[in-house]
């Protein structure tokens, strides 16, 4: 039972950093309609922004992670205003292909400036670990899910209450007709970008402090278990996004502790294949009406 | 009767404008490399590549048939090619220590047909649900089904666990696998020309055009995207029992979503549905990261440069504007009139450098 609720816990955990990555997968997707492929890599970029922060600058945590976000923050909306912006009226596949270049531009980046050797990332959150029942929490663990419930309960309130949360709300339902009431829709994928990306930075610290190591590839598997995520949920919906990433962090634990380690993977996918041949948009994605 | 039609009209489909122009540019290529090859001046760089850019061109070719023809994003193609490349050289290895007197141009051709039709048993199977997803649905359905592949493959122990399976008694070099890799080639390139012009390629057009209006036409949506699957997945599993022959061991950790993604970039940036297209790009695209080599740490960085730099030019009205002014015909007519203004000449001639 005890072994039962650690792996539950951990699994929460894992899946609350792999629902902050897919946020950023799905807002992007719900207002931009493209797949941002490299936004895998923003948070490798973010680990290393930590990295260089606590390291070299000997900054304390909390102005390190302040550091993390800003450098991501400014890296996903230059990435936009260079690379995306250009290309909103071609056809999704040419996006798709711009975001993969991107991807393999910030990986080669940090190669060359980095090297290919791991680095280990600093542990900014030095929380106490929890006993509650018998059950052990380490400090990582219930600091990810605490900090990451309240990022999820501050961003459904900005996208239901705020003026730009309507805006958004608005551009992802019809572009063309937010644009004639007079929003932005510029500003508004501008501000999905940045809030995307600032979320990427902040599971890039979650994620380094649970896995330590970071090299320039570290952002690929996470970013396709976190897009992975963001399609189990339903793309484009935000409680999709937390529930498929937190279910999907849950699954893999699951597996790893009671079936295998080498299977786990297949076995995420395979559930995530099942569910979207029972549900073809996703847990909570919207049904697609076929107009004739 | 009804057959020699069919045939004839195979052969007039063959003889269409753009056809032959492709054909015989791949039939120049292979034969002066071919001549190079054989007569031994090939670089070993040159002959090293040959067997793995003329897999990606079979690739690239099938995985258009996916992309451009039925219009469906896939990102699973290399995992059809690591089943084909198991299967294939499984079967190559056991006939080899069965029957060892075993010619290699019975043993070859059969690991890759063997091959081939396990990747379109398995083709089938992720094209399944295809006939219920579409889009960005279907795209990570192939995705996680290409990892799944990836994993189980790993994981048996038939085909060398996660050490990954040992090819050695069954390589062959450059020259030998040379001739098998031409005719791979071929059949892909034809096959593909050909289905593009026929019934069968317009059912698919139309299916990707508008899938509605086709079905109300009486095509059969369901049976068309599951041919296509294992179509597209026959010829990657036919080229990975060859790529697999070209090497001494082989990890299918390899053949992840990256590779399936390296593939899919040849097919766009090659054009999408366009056969030649796709066959300059697996050349260009292959050869661009070999040829870059002396800059070793910064090839990939220029390579995605590249990529995005084509992809932004290529979305650019101004730049298409411009080479769309830059046909053969202008150029003679730019080079005839010495007189007209020096600007214009190097407007064009700075646009081609481009």
């Amino acid at each position: 039972m005890i072994h039962f609720l650690q792996t539950l816990i951990s699994g929460l955990s894992l899946g609350s950093i792999y629902a902050l990555i897919a946020l950023g997968y799905t807002m992007v997707y719900g207002i931009a309609k493209m797949l941002n492929f490299a936004h895998g890599d923003i948070i490798m970029v973010g680990a290393y922004a930590a990295i260089v922060a606590v390291f070299q600058m000997k900054l304390p945590g909390l102005v390190a992670v302040l550091a993390a976000v800003l450098v991501c923050t400014v890296l996903g909306v230059t990435v936009e205003f260079l690379a995306y912006k250009p290309l909103r009226q071609s056809p999704p596949l040419t996006v798709l292909i711009t975001a993969i270049g991107v991807s393999y531009f910030l990986q080669n980046i940090a190669l060359l400036i980095f090297g290919s050797e791991q680095m280990a990332s600093p542990v900014i959150m030095k929380l106490p670990a929890l006993v509650i029942g018998g059950v052990q929490i380490d400090g990582i663990t219930w600091g990810t899910l605490a900090v990451t419930c309240i990022i999820m309960l501050g961003l459904t309130l900005f996208i239901n209450k705020t003026k730009m949360g309507k805006a958004m709300r608005a551009v992802s339902e019809d572009k063309g007709a937010a644009e004639l009431m007079g929003i932005s829709v510029n500003k508004t994928i501008t501000i999905t970008f940045a809030i995307g990306s600032a979320l990427a930075a902040i599971a890039s610290i979650f994620y380094g402090s649970a896995y330590v190591y970071i090299r320039p590839t570290t952002g690929a598997m996470p970013g396709i278990k976190a897009f992975t995520a963001a399609v189990f949920g339903g793309i484009g919906s935000i409680p999709g996004a937390m529930l498929g990433g937190i279910l999907l962090g849950v699954i893999e634990q699951f597996a790893k502790a009671y079936i295998s380690t080498l299977w786990s993977d297949a076995i995420v996918f395979g559930v995530l294949v099942v569910v979207l041949i029972v549900k073809p948009t996703g847990l909570l994605g919207k049904k697609i009406s076929e107009k004739v | 009767m009804e057959k020699k039609n069919t045939f004839k009209t195979a052969l007039k489909r063959l003889t269409t404008k753009k056809n032959p122009l492709t054909v015989a540019m791949v039939a120049v290529l292979y034969a002066v490399i071919a001549y190079l090859v054989y007569s031994g001046s090939a670089s070993r760089q040159l002959s090293n590549m040959l067997i793995s850019v003329s897999c990606y061109i079979v690739l690239a070719v099938s995985l258009n048939l996916v992309v451009g023809l039925l219009g469906e994003l896939s990102l699973g193609h290399a995992s059809f090619m690591s089943v084909g490349l198991f299967t294939g050289c499984q079967l190559a290895l056991t006939l080899h220590n069965a029957i060892p007197g075993m010619p290699f141009w019975v043993r070859l051709p059969l690991a890759m047909l063997f091959g081939g039709i396990m990747a379109a048993a398995v083709g089938f199977v992720v094209g399944l649900p295809a006939l219920r997803l579409k889009g960005d649905y279907l795209a990570i359905v192939t995705l996680a089904c290409g990892e799944i592949i990836k994993s189980i493959i790993t994981n048996l122990k038939i085909f060398g666990g996660a050490l990954g399976l040992s090819t050695g008694p069954i390589y062959s070099n450059t020259k030998t696998l040379l001739p098998y890799a031409i005719v791979l080639v071929f059949l892909t390139m034809l096959l593909m020309m050909n289905l593009k012009k026929s019934r069968y390629g317009r059912a698919i057009m139309a299916v990707r055009d508008n899938r509605i209006a086709a079905e109300s036409c009486g095509v059969n949506v369901t049976y068309f995207k599951l041919v296509v699957f294992m179509i597209a997945a026959f010829f990657a599993g036919a080229a990975g029992a060859l790529y697999g022959h070209n090497f001494a061991n082989i990890k299918a950790t390899t053949f992840d979503y990256n590779m399936s993604i390296e593939i899919l970039v040849i097919v766009v940036l090659g054009g999408m549905g366009s056969v030649r297209g796709s066959i300059i790009a697996a050349i260009v695209l292959r050869a661009l990261p070999e040829m870059l080599r002396e800059f070793s740490d910064y090839r990939m960085l220029v390579y995605s440069i590249v990529l995005i730099a084509i992809m932004l030019l290529n979305a650019s009205p101004r730049f298409n504007e411009l080479r769309g002014r830059l046909t053969v015909k202008n150029i003679i007519a730019v080079l005839k009139k010495k007189k007209t203004p020096v600007e214009e000449t190097v407007e064009v001639t700075a646009g081609g450098e481009k």
